[in-house]
């Protein structure tokens, strides 16, 4: 079990406790959009990423637990000509290294950019071979107006599956070097017939990677659920999920690769919970069915959304945590098969992170 | 000397007094506030120089007009003001 709740939200980053009454405090940056936060379990900094509306991204390490925060070097693309030429928008997610990789740290961008930091962010440069791929040029914008990297799962193998809004799923075996482009088997609806199973324009909407079973790749797709059994180079669609396919976030069961869970909402431009109830859904069996939670949840004109990176499981895949657009944040002990409401108060949840603290 | 002076909605990220630097466009201008304070260049423009999309840039009472190549004029005795533009929620 975490030993605190970190939760990024609009309007700055929070510290939920989940013991006894539940009591909100603010970390840091309040008032100010926080679009990624990260504890590096190497060495248990805390990382979080901001989004200033004027200002623009801007990235902060604590060594403290939050006492104080110093502000670190951007990811930041090379000089170019045109009035097209990339920028940093924001960053979308932060993951750390591999085992050996203690320093190591990834960063997941709009608009479309990789970076790669060896020195626990003090540096940070672009990852070339992803970002010439020919093929890049197809990627477009999924909810925002340029493509992004949300989801980066680096295996203790040192496998990296990239996830891409909207330009498919990418796998490197070489710490990065090189890549090939997955995603065979993903199929995207809002796509022409004949570009529908493109896999360099599909949107996932969140990969997530059994740990103990680094094969076993989850994909909340904008067009339903799919698995994938080789590591993200092909995937299987699963169907006739209830009550929806359609949703943001998706957390695989560390150590069981057939456990996942999933918030279901109406597709696609709707995004609320079906008949405004608000519930979780787990397999247990790879996908063949699904078990509907509702216990500790609302049920009755609930309009909760949860984005991507808001849903998260424990080491021992028993605790949950997951975190509303509409600022409600509900923790689970048992697996997800009941739930708890901490707070309905935060501002918007971008993400919530389970904490370790010394 | 062209005097610089930030916006008070800066000052709660970073410490920014007024500076007094040289330079006759406010591209030099601001080349020369960065190179004084290395972490104020990402507030205010962007990867590729540009001025951000929400920061306006002012020489005394008038906003500049060259937003991307910043080549607006700015004399010795000149103000330059930073300002964020109105948006937010």
């Amino acid at each position: 079990m975490a030993d605190a709740i970190y939760v990024a939200t609009r309007k700055g980053l929070f510290e939920v406790s989940y013991d006894g009454d539940p009591q909100t405090r603010p970390i840091a940056f309040l008032g100010d959009p926080v679009s990624a936060v990260l504890q590096n379990e190497h060495d248990g900094a805390i990382y979080a990423a901001l989004n200033l509306g004027h200002f623009g991204a801007k990235l902060h390490r604590s060594e403290d637990f939050g006492q104080t925060w110093q502000e670190l070097p951007l990811p930041s693309y090379p000089p170019s000509e045109g009035d097209d030429a990339a920028s940093l928008k924001f960053i979308w997610t932060l993951a750390r290294g591999g085992l050996e990789q203690p320093k190591r740290l990834w960063a997941g961008t709009l608009p479309g950019g990789l970076f790669r930091s060896d020195d626990r962010g003090e540096s940070w440069e672009l990852v070339e071979s992803l970002w010439n791929q020919p093929s890049r040029s197809e990627w477009f914008g999924g909810g925002y107006d340029e493509p992004g990297i949300h989801s980066i799962n680096v295996d203790d193998n040192g496998r990296i599956i990239v996830g891409i809004s909207c330009g498919g799923v990418w796998i490197s075996e070489d710490d990065g070097d090189s890549w090939t482009l997955g995603g065979k088997g993903l199929a995207a609806d809002y796509m022409p017939p004949d570009r529908r199973d493109d896999p360099t324009i599909q949107d996932p909407h969140r990969l997530a990677v059994c740990q103990d079973a680094p094969d076993t790749v989850w994909c909340q797709h904008h067009c339903g659920i799919f698995r994938s059994d080789d590591g993200g180079h092909t995937f299987t669609e699963i169907k006739e999920v209830a009550p929806s396919a359609f949703g943001f976030a998706v957390a695989a069961h560390p150590q069981d690769p057939k456990t996942a869970w999933f918030v279901p909402a109406v597709k696609d431009e709707c995004r609320v919970p079906v008949e405004g109830r608000f519930v979780v859904t787990r397999t247990r069996d790879g996908g063949t069915s699904f078990e509907i939670f509702s216990r500790g949840l609302p049920q009755e004109n609930a309009y909760d959304l949860v984005y991507r990176h808001a849903l998260e499981v424990g080491r021992a895949g028993k605790f949950l945590v997951m975190g509303s657009t509409t600022g409600a944040l509900w923790f689970s002990k048992d697996a997800g098969e009941s739930w708890r409401l901490l707070t309905g108060h935060l501002p918007p949840i971008a993400q919530v992170c389970l904490v370790g603290l010394p | 000397m062209p005097q610089v002076t930030f916006t008070a909605n800066l000052q709660r990220h970073l410490d920014v007094p007024s500076l007094e630097v040289d330079g006759t466009r406010v591209g030099d201008v601001l080349a020369q506030v960065f190179k004084r304070k290395p972490r104020l260049r990402s507030y205010i423009v962007d990867d590729q120089g540009r001025l951000r999309r929400h920061v306006n840039v002012f020489v005394n009472s008038q906003m500049i007009a060259d937003r991307e190549g910043l080549s607006d004029t700015v004399r010795p005795d000149d103000e330059v003001f930073v300002f964020q533009a109105l948006s937010g929620g």
